[in-house]
């Protein structure tokens, strides 16, 4: 397949440079400010160094990668709420051009899924999304091959910063201001954590969930989530909770249209107690019992390896 | 169709009485005025539940009607029914409360919990490693009648709401993690 990758953060560069390790070519590659086009494949390497050293992945317009010649877009820019622009016009952009689109940014699909399924319908192309929901971790393809139908509920952790926090606060007896000051440090947590601690990325997450699990064509968006983040977890709190056998997590539940997003108590040893970045998601099963999901939620080539998995599966 | 509503029937009802003198006998006259025939009653004087109540229990003959009349003239009286039949408060419930609990009224906290939900308290713990003056975590264990667990998480929420209190809440119903 050939590639047209929108956005050159940690994603997008690992998209571009696994891309030839799972046998497609990248036609066009963008980040906001330039773009790098060539319909005989470009040289990843070259580009994802002039990127490191200059910034720029090439001397084209960035809006030229929309037009270039491709079977496949990425897209893989910063998640923005409300429109989900420019993301969503990306995506709008390949779909009128019969071409498949590929996301690893959640705006599209937690903001305006019925617009994009609407844009899917009216095209010879596919819409897949899999890296915006748990990383590296197969949630939504495994949802797809039980049928959404069977899935009764959908509950996980699904931010890494968060579980981080809380897992560290936990077994140092720590305050949040202090972990958080930590993962900084470690690069674990962002300059700016808001999402992550807030609970807003798990929401987003959460609610891409509820749209695929929707089965009476009801939508949901960020505003339809009850979120609740961790910002007031306290070190005593964790400390009650482990005197009981239990421990404190940021949980997402997408149950019967609801999503909710909280802190919530669950026992020590359970599965849904994953500790430090790692992500699991529990899926109930109308058939088959539970089924946990564990893995890396974050990160360059973790998300990229959905994307490119997403890719193999068009 | 058989007029079963009319057979008289055994129950054990268990209550939690203050420990004060009199408690007894007025747990007892709702269901002698009700219709109930006593039959024994066994109170466990040395063993105090959390909250410093004591347990006792009571069987006695009542037509089902009879009964619920009983149980509702109880606690009318303001007396703690524990478990009435087969109804048993038989689902448990841990949470965290934290904010500042202490300024807000905790036992206030707890009997609103407790008035409006039908949840017992049936432990707590309280960490306030900066003073009462500061934040706070409670954890609350809570019994509920089966299947009323979700409705509790309502109110306690309501309630938490009000005093600006944060909750940590189970897995839902059905999550057992």
């Amino acid at each position: 397949m050939r590639l047209a990758v929108i956005g050159a953060g940690a994603v997008g560069s690992a998209v571009v440079e696994l891309a030839s390790d799972h046998g497609h070519s990248v036609t066009a590659f963008a980040d906001s400010s330039s773009a790098v086009i060539d319909s005989a494949g470009i040289d990843t390497a070259a580009v994802l160094d002039r990127k490191r050293t200059d910034g720029i992945v090439g001397s084209d317009a960035p809006e030229d990668a929309l037009s270039a010649e491709y079977d496949v877009l990425v897209e893989a820019t910063p998640t923005t709420l409300g429109d989900a622009e420019p993301g969503f016009s990306h995506v709008q952009a390949a779909l009128e051009r019969d071409r498949h689109a590929v996301l690893a940014n959640k705006g599209p699909v937690a903001e305006r899924y019925a617009d994009v399924r609407s844009l899917e319908h009216e095209s010879e192309g596919s819409v897949l999304f899999e890296a915006t929901v748990g990383g590296a971790m197969p949630i939504l393809s495994t949802i797809d091959d039980f049928d959404p139908s069977h899935i009764t509920a959908v509950r996980g952790v699904l931010n890494g910063t968060a579980n981080f926090i809380l897992s560290r606060m936990a077994t140092e007896g720590l305050d949040y201001e202090h972990v958080l000051a930590e993962a900084q440090d470690l690069g674990v947590a962002e300059a700016d954590p808001t999402f992550d601690v807030d609970g807003t990325d798990a929401a987003l997450k959460g609610v891409i969930i509820a749209n695929v699990l929707s089965d009476d064509e009801t939508e949901y968006t960020l505003d339809d989530a009850e979120v609740e983040g961790i910002q007031e977890i306290s070190g005593s709190a964790l400390e009650l909770a482990r005197a009981d056998g239990r421990t404190v997590r940021l949980i997402a539940e997408v149950v019967e249209g609801s999503v909710r997003v909280g802190p919530r108590l669950v026992p020590d040893n359970a599965p849904l107690a994953v500790s430090g970045t790692r992500n699991i998601a529990q899926l109930e099963t109308e058939h088959a019992g539970q089924l946990n999901i564990s893995g890396r939620g974050a990160g360059g080539p973790e998300t990229a390896s959905a994307v490119l998995a997403d890719i193999g599966r068009l | 169709m058989s007029d079963s509503t009319d057979e008289v029937r055994s129950y054990t009802v268990r209550l939690e009485l203050v420990d004060e003198p009199g408690e007894l006998l007025r747990a007892l006259e709702p269901i002698a005025n009700n219709g109930g025939n006593l039959l024994s009653i066994f109170h466990e004087r040395g063993n105090v539940t959390p909250r410093g109540h004591i347990p006792v229990e009571v069987d006695l003959e009542a037509t089902p009607e009879r009964f619920d009349g009983i149980v509702d003239a109880l606690r009318d009286a303001g007396i703690n029914v524990i478990q009435a039949g087969a109804e048993q408060y038989s689902e448990a419930l841990t949470i965290i409360l934290t904010g500042h609990l202490v300024n807000t009224d905790l036992s206030d906290t707890l009997s609103r919990i407790h008035e409006s939900t039908d949840a017992t308290v049936t432990d707590l713990s309280l960490s306030a490693p900066g003073g009462t003056d500061d934040a706070s975590s409670a954890r609350i264990r809570l019994a509920t009648e089966e299947g009323a667990v979700d409705e509790a998480m309502r109110s306690i929420r309501t309630v938490a709401d009000e005093k600006g209190l944060h909750v940590i809440e189970p897995l839902a119903a059905g999550g057992d993690a």
